[in-house]
């Protein structure tokens, strides 16, 4: 994993970008496709070769979702010898995905988790939980990675990956260590009765006034995010395996939650720090490049 | 099982609002669509087993206030509109306010 700067003390929200290829070789003769899920806060590239995960990109989503396409397209060929022309078909997804240029057909980012989430844990996956930066959607799907049922919760972004993003800046933590944090709680307190990013501030200090700990006003937060999650994997249908995908599916907080309220356990998460190992934040866009390599196999048949 | 249903809209602390297409049901006839005071259905086009189907969806605009949007058909008394316009059954309405 490359290292891209250094975190400057004042943001704690500020996650990681980086960028992965897989040790694999390819020739002129592979299919490669593309896939870029722009998302509301960050903005994923995959490529794949045959079908298979070669690299990959994550970048922050910039105000304008052209350019951050491009940027984490550009991303994701760093160090492959790979040049945008060799890729045959790019599928763009996510909340920008109109605003793909480079893309040859647009899917909506639903669809492309389901794939996605089918591809990283396999045919055993049958809800997908997909906490993005600004919406949550919990999708069930069949054997073969197909959506069955869908709903997002997109009215507001309390539970969200960008209110986690807040409540690192507020309590000044690295967004990174805020799971493992919220764990660290002799009780689970009540959760937060109030999820609003925009209330999250006066809560917060509130609960800090009252003499709460970082830990103890984190896990109320984390809780009450976990429960909204819950009641949506509920309403859709929980069926077992459960995975989560997206940039929350790394807040070990939310997951092992999620895990208790609901009375499973999620697939193993991939150890994505390891090379070799696929990242659930990238799922989007590796369905989407799954997405790409189909359409241009069906284009040619045609 | 191959079925593709997408639920529009939210659960929040005043209850949970939704309402439901089964794309595979959908034909896109528009029957609903003509049905519905708030004009908030319209087509869109879902990416099904590699091909574009077009299908009825809520407009982005009132996904994240059909709580309001809806409450003109009062589906709390039953069926609305846009339900009862299908002939394929593939609109459904779910309201349950707290």
């Amino acid at each position: 994993m490359k290292e891209q700067g250094t975190v400057k003390a004042a943001e704690f929200w500020r996650w990681q970008e980086y960028h992965r290829v897989m040790p694999k070789k390819w020739t002129s003769k592979d299919l490669i496709t593309a896939g870029v899920d722009v998302g509301s806060v960050g903005s994923k590239a995959a490529i794949m070769v045959n079908g298979e995960a070669y690299s990959w990109g994550i970048t922050r989503t910039g105000s304008n979702s052209p350019e951050s396409a491009a940027k984490a397209l550009s991303y994701a060929l760093e160090g492959t010898e790979l040049k945008a022309s060799d890729l045959k078909y790019i599928v763009g997804t996510g909340y920008g995905r109109v605003n793909v240029p480079m893309a040859n057909k647009a899917i909506t980012e639903i669809a492309c988790h389901a794939k996605g989430a089918n591809y990283i844990w396999g045919p055993r996956v049958r809800t997908v939980l997909d906490v993005g930066g600004q919406d949550i959607k919990a999708i069930r799907i069949d054997e073969t990675g197909r959506v069955v049922s869908f709903l997002m919760n997109d009215k507001c972004a309390a539970g969200t990956g960008r209110g986690m993003e807040v409540f690192a800046d507020l309590l000044q933590i690295p967004i990174e260590d805020i799971g493992e944090i919220s764990l660290k709680v002799e009780k689970e307190p009540e959760p937060v009765s109030c999820t609003c990013v925009a209330f999250a501030k006066t809560e917060a200090m509130g609960l800090l006034r009252k003499g709460w700990t970082k830990e103890k006003v984190l896990a109320a937060y984390t809780r009450a995010m976990a429960v909204r999650m819950a009641n949506l994997i509920n309403r859709v249908g929980l069926e077992k395996e459960l995975v989560v995908t997206g940039g929350q599916s790394k807040n070990i907080g939310i997951v092992s939650r999620i895990e208790v309220i609901l009375g499973v356990k999620c697939l193993p998460m991939p150890n994505w720090r390891d090379e070799g190992n696929l990242d659930p934040m990238v799922a989007g866009a590796f369905g989407a490049a799954l997405f790409a390599k189909a359409l241009y196999e069906k284009a040619q048949k045609a | 099982m191959k079925v593709l249903i997408t639920h529009y809209g939210y659960i929040d602390g005043s209850g949970e609002y939704y309402i439901v297409i089964d794309s595979d049901r959908c034909s896109g006839c528009g029957k609903c669509i003509q049905k519905c005071p708030e004009k908030a259905l319209i087509l869109e086009t879902e990416f099904i087993d590699l091909e574009d189907k077009i299908v009825v969806a809520v407009a982005e605009e009132y996904r994240k206030k059909i709580k309001y949007t809806c409450a003109a058909c009062k589906p709390e008394r039953g069926s609305t509109p846009c339900v009862l316009a299908c002939e394929a059954k593939a609109v459904k309405c779910i309201w349950n306010p707290r």
